[in-house]
């Protein structure tokens, strides 16, 4: 059966099975490897994506559930919050071997979108679904305090 | 023009005392991208443009456009090692930081091989250790060959050339490295004892602050690790492995899952049944439609319990002696105050975010491989005795690895082999193996289980006069190409190290092992003996220190008056934390422990808050010493990760088996450390310009017995199993 999305400003269809996580969907089928595949029982977050603007682990929702619906990968990340947590990303140095850290900027992102200044606990809470095992969790959490007051920043300028 | 190609150099001396000229060709093969054919998701790891690189050496290449690009012969896997190599190299070659790239060496054991180990292969935090003097001499070489087609063309003597910042000049006349790099290219390279490595005073970027990582790409998704890699007609493969480690086919009925729309094809390999299709989904729904009958009659049937309670018997007797000093069991026999302490330790999983996975295509007897490769020499030995091929047969293109700790590095090629095994029937299609996370989680090759029994004669001092470990566990290197290596009169070093070898000064000393053969595959975990080794040691020495009515720091400084290295950082992490000096919070308690694993040494001071039958950890003070440091940054991520890793054994990894089958599953009920665990952490590092030592793993032995000590000293109980339970 067929499935439209957007994805990424895009729109695009899709011809699979109804039960296929969206993470294959955009994995496999529309070469968008950004989005990581961790545990497949939305236990570790490295699949993370906005789904109507909301971070929701791809590999449980289906492409049937998430049909008709704006789709953000990392690959897509143009927002303000988006922007800052990438740049902050960068100046912490907070990735060791990467491959949570599409996930992290993803659910950081979000954190950010709904709560501009988030204190330590807030963060912990709204990242706890995001694994790391190379232990950059102090990183990330320096990085979105960072991202927040550049967020914060450019407001202040504009 | 001399180019750098993949194949036939005229001349390569595998040695590091020179850099001989690689041969006359085109490019073709050489980059990962190019062999992949129009891959657009490879060829972003390329990085752009390399076939005009000119080859200075077997690590160092620019092009006209101004790219120093480095080969790194070492696995990036989260360590840094693109980032620790890069810097060597462009230290000695006075190139500008933001013109190198780094890329992965392919495997060719001749001019790749770590240093230490005699193969191409990532492990034991080596990486530094083993090339800081040969990469510093492949910048050098390169800049030397700069420098001469300089004073050739502008006609001046080579030692009036500056370099500085990716420049070479003289007096008013100036070129980039790409505008000399072709001419360059064209003279014979120097002997490396021709060439002056800088004195440390000298360094610009050695220990330089704030450096921008090499390994790129990691914050918007488009570095490539094994998972992303695409082939034009690539197919994926996923495998019902048996549920006990041993077990076997018995027969099995593909009807239903060979109807699933999609699915290529399904057979039987050693390892268990693949299911081939055309991606990920239809394969993994189709294995859910095998029908598998398993052949248990060689599987171990034994569950963790009853292996541990094994080990306990096992420590009431005398092992095999890895080391002795004095007459230890005398000692202990007369003396009137002897303490005992026995420790227990589960399996752990690597559980690393990225599950096992490997591409592979197989053309007769030939093999190209795409994947995270750690031993890169062995993997390809291996992949060519299957194929009937020799090692040059097997073409192995290196990509990012998603968490390693030691995983990749399985010493019998574990996912490797099954890739080929299912490749070689696909013959010249080339398919990609995909581990679920629960493959993984059941998929062997875990941190032993291991009982330790430490006894200590105490002198009226309260200091130990006699003291004795003996250790119950499998040997991790029984049975693997590096028996030979590691295992001496029984003894395998690796289940032993940390213990033999006591840095602190007790006069009689003995270890001893048990190394009971189980059928439960196991491997190296992030620091390998010295996860389970340290421990007990620490918690160990605490608990003469409390019994002595001692304080911990003052104790162990008493008996490391022959080991100054673990004594100044000891001295630097409790300086640090404020031991004995800054209050705590309420409710908060303090544990240390000091370890040298790797050629360094690390103290790590714990601060724990207590709140019933719970615990926190809330900040650690660590302190390395790791000899020269290449890149401060890198070295303190190592310990923040090193401290996280650790801390995840002491608070929730465990992997337990019931009747051979591993209970666990997924992150749901293997529990790893998410991030409200996580404490502050703040490194130190000792000054030195001694030759770089261990980074990626010392900072992992000290954590758990830092927290059982902190836990200890609050409630005057000892701990002596991992993961700790206040309750």
């Amino acid at each position: 059966m067929s499935y439209s999305f957007t994805i990424n400003g895009q729109a695009r269809e899709l011809d699979v099975d109804g039960d296929m996580p969206l993470l294959w969907a955009v994995r496999d089928h529309l070469e968008l490897t950004g989005t990581k595949f961790g545990c497949g029982i939305a236990q570790c977050g490295a699949c993370t994506v906005m789904v109507d603007g909301q971070a929701q682990r791809s590999c449980v929702l289906t492409v049937e559930a998430a049909a008709g619906s704006e789709i953000t990968t990392i690959e897509g990340l143009q927002s303000r919050e988006g922007q800052a947590v990438q740049k902050a990303w960068q100046q912490v140095q907070v990735a060791q071997c990467g491959y949570c850290q599409s996930g992290q900027v993803m659910s950081a992102t979000a954190l950010l979108a709904r709560n501009p200044a988030p204190d330590d606990e807030t963060i912990g809470n709204a990242m706890s679904g995001n694994l790391c095992r190379c232990g950059t969790y102090g990183r990330i959490r320096e990085g979105i305090h960072m991202a927040a007051a550049e967020i914060q920043q450019t407001e202040g300028d504009a | 023009m001399r180019r750098m190609m993949k194949s036939s150099p005229d001349t390569v001396d595998t040695g590091r005392r020179s850099f001989l000229k690689l041969s006359t060709g085109t490019a073709a093969g050489l980059v990962l991208g190019v062999q992949l054919g129009g891959s657009a998701s490879v060829a972003r790891a390329q990085q752009g443009g390399t076939e005009d690189l000119l080859a200075f050496n077997a690590f160092v290449s620019i092009s006209p456009d101004d790219r120093v690009r480095v080969l790194i012969k070492h696995l990036e896997m989260g360590q840094g090692v693109y980032t620790g190599l890069a810097t060597c190299v462009a230290e000695e070659l006075d190139a500008a930081w933001d013109q190198v790239v780094c890329e992965h060496a392919p495997v060719d054991t001749a001019k790749y091989a770590n240093l230490l180990m005699g193969q191409q292969a990532t492990g034991g935090s080596t990486a530094m250790a083993n090339s800081y003097r040969q990469m510093r001499e492949a910048g050098a070489a390169a800049r030397a060959m700069l420098v001469a087609a300089a004073a050739e063309r502008w006609r001046v003597p080579a030692d009036e050339i500056l370099v500085q910042e990716g420049r070479v000049s003289h007096d008013n006349r100036s070129a980039t490295f790409g505008e000399l790099a072709s001419a360059a290219g064209q003279l014979s390279a120097p002997d490396s004892d021709s060439l002056t490595l800088k004195s440390p005073d000298d360094f610009r970027l050695i220990g330089r602050e704030s450096l921008p990582r090499k390994d790129v790409g990691k914050q918007d998704g488009t570095a490539i690790y094994t998972q992303d890699v695409k082939l034009p007609g690539m197919l994926t493969a996923v495998v019902a492995h048996p549920p006990r480690f041993g077990g076997r086919v018995a027969s099995f009925d593909d009807t239903a899952a060979r109807q699933r729309q999609g699915v290529i094809d399904v057979f039987e390999i050693d390892s268990g049944v693949a299911v081939v299709a055309g991606d990920y989904w239809t394969a993994l729904k189709a294995r859910e439609e095998l029908e598998i009958e398993w052949d248990d009659s060689h599987a171990e049937m034994r569950g963790s319990r009853q292996i541990l309670d094994e080990y306990h018997q096992l420590v009431e007797t005398r092992g095999a002696v890895a080391e002795s000093e004095g007459d230890t069991e005398q000692a202990l026999q007369r003396a009137g105050n002897v303490t005992e302490l026995t420790f227990e330790f589960p399996y752990l999983a690597h559980a690393q975010m990225e599950p096992m996975n490997c591409v592979a295509r197989i053309d007769g007897n030939r093999a190209e491989l795409w994947y995270g490769c750690q031993s890169a020499t062995r993997d390809q030995q291996v992949v060519a005795q299957m194929i009937d091929g020799n090692p040059g047969d097997v073409a192995i293109h290196t990509v990012f690895a998603g968490g390693c700790f030691g995983r990749r590095a399985n010493p019998h090629s574990d996912y490797v082999v099954e890739a080929v095994n299912i490749a070689r029937r696909l013959q010249g299609r080339p398919v990609k193996l995909v581990w679920s996370r629960e493959d993984d989680m059941r998929g062997g090759y875990y941190r032993p289980a291991y009982v330790h029994r430490l006894s200590a004669a105490v002198g009226p001092n309260g200091m130990p006069e006699a003291f004795r470990a003996r250790i119950a566990g499998q040997s991790i290197m029984a049975g693997t190409s590096m028996a030979a290596g590691m295992i001496t009169d029984g003894i395998d070093h690796s289940s032993v190290e940390g213990l033999a070898g006591l840095p602190y000064a007790v006069p009689k000393r003995q270890v001893e092992l048990h190394s009971p053969e189980i059928g439960v595959p196991v491997q190296w975990w992030r620091s390998v003996g010295n996860t389970h080794t340290a421990f007990s040691k620490e918690v160990f020495i605490d608990a003469l220190a409390r019994r002595a009515n001692a304080d911990p720091v003052s104790y162990r400084l008493a008996l490391l008056r022959d080991n100054p290295r673990e004594t100044a950082v000891l001295q630097l992490a409790a300086e640090k934390a404020g031991w004995g000096s800054r209050e705590l919070p309420e409710g908060w308690t303090r544990g240390v422990a000091v370890h040298t694993s790797f050629g360094s040494s690390v103290a790590e001071i714990a601060d724990v808050s207590i709140d019933g039958d719970q615990f926190r950890v809330e900040r650690v003070v660590a302190a390395i010493d790791c000899g020269t440091a290449i890149n401060p940054d890198v070295i303190r991520a190592q310990v923040e990760g090193a401290i996280a890793y650790g801390l995840s054994a002491v608070l929730g990894d465990e992997l337990t088996l019931t009747d051979g089958v591993v209970d666990q599953e997924n992150f749901d009920d293997y529990r790893v450390l998410r991030m409200p665990d996580m404490p502050v952490v703040e490194t130190h590092i000792v000054p030195s310009t001694n030759a770089p030592t261990g980074v990626g793993e010392p900072g992992t032995p000290p954590i758990a017995p830092a927290v059982a000590n902190a836990l200890a000293a609050a409630t005057g109980r000892t701990f002596t199993r991992l993961p700790l339970r206040l309750g």
